[in-house]
């Protein structure tokens, strides 16, 4: 092996690397499943990261023994916590699948672009105000219909 | 020993990144949520080697096995329930999900 590849250089990289790829993951995907799978990766590469820090090469696992000399431990206490963390995760994981489901009985689709427009225009329309205003798409992206007389005059006279 | 926990930890490393980029690039729900069980294993895996083991005993039963499973049960009622890939040939869980949408 490499000289100065470490056991606790190769968990940390795997644990980063587990956190970035889910953070992306959630950023980046455009289906709100994926989103949800990501955020199980970043959750787990968190848990690798905690339990890492209580980490000793030389340490045993924490479990006292009646002998007269105990053998030094590994941290117990982020094991503690990192334990509860899993159980918290698999309930946020229950929830955000519930949500799921009921934004696909709401709205009949999971894509991402999708369920923002109609979510927009809900929001518009229980709000009262036209939905091409408030809308702020990029150019190309979204077609926008073509602006009323009066708003198009009042354009031209402030230009 | 230690030698042997780093070939170890190092292919389980890459056996986690791996199979976490696939869970999200890969077209077919079901196989990512699998993906995802895979990285969830290897953690497991990983807290044995790091002297975890109760640890390590939550993250495969919990983690890799009720996490997985509640997943899969939620791609049955999202409607993304769908074993092959190519569309083409539908099988007849997919008929079946596909009936159940309808209702």
């Amino acid at each position: 092996m490499i000289p100065g590849v470490t056991l606790e250089l190769i968990l940390y990289v795997t644990a980063l690397g587990l956190v970035i790829i889910g953070l992306a993951g959630v950023v980046l995907s455009s289906h709100l499943f994926r989103m949800v799978l990501a955020l199980v990766i970043a959750e787990a590469g968190a848990n690798l990261m905690l339990v890492l820090s209580g980490y000793r090469w030389d340490a045993v696992a924490p479990i006292l023994m009646q002998r007269a000399e105990q053998p030094a431990m590994v941290d117990p206490v982020p094991q503690a916590m990192v334990l509860t963390a899993i159980v918290i995760g698999v309930g946020i994981q229950a929830l955000a699948v519930s949500i799921l489901i009921r934004i696909r009985q709401r709205y009949g689709n999971l894509k991402r672009r999708e369920v923002a427009e109609k979510m927009d225009a809900e929001i518009a329309a229980s709000a009262g105000i036209r939905r091409d205003i408030s809308q702020d798409a990029p150019l190309g992206e979204r077609p926008l219909s073509p602006l009323p007389a009066h708003t198009a005059e009042s354009r031209g006279g402030d230009a | 020993m230690s030698e042997v926990e780093l070939w170890i930890a190092l292919i389980l490393g890459i056996m986690m990144l791996s199979s976490a980029v696939l869970a999200l690039v890969v077209k077919n729900h079901l196989a990512a949520v699998a993906a995802a069980s895979v990285v969830s294993l290897g953690l497991a895996l990983l807290f044995a080697l790091m002297r975890a083991p109760d640890v390590a005993m939550t993250e495969a039963a919990v983690g890799a096995g009720l996490s997985s499973l509640i997943l899969a049960l939620a791609l049955r009622r999202l409607g993304l329930w769908q074993i092959d890939s190519g569309s083409e040939n539908s099988n007849l869980l997919s008929a079946s999900s596909k009936g159940k949408d309808d209702a």
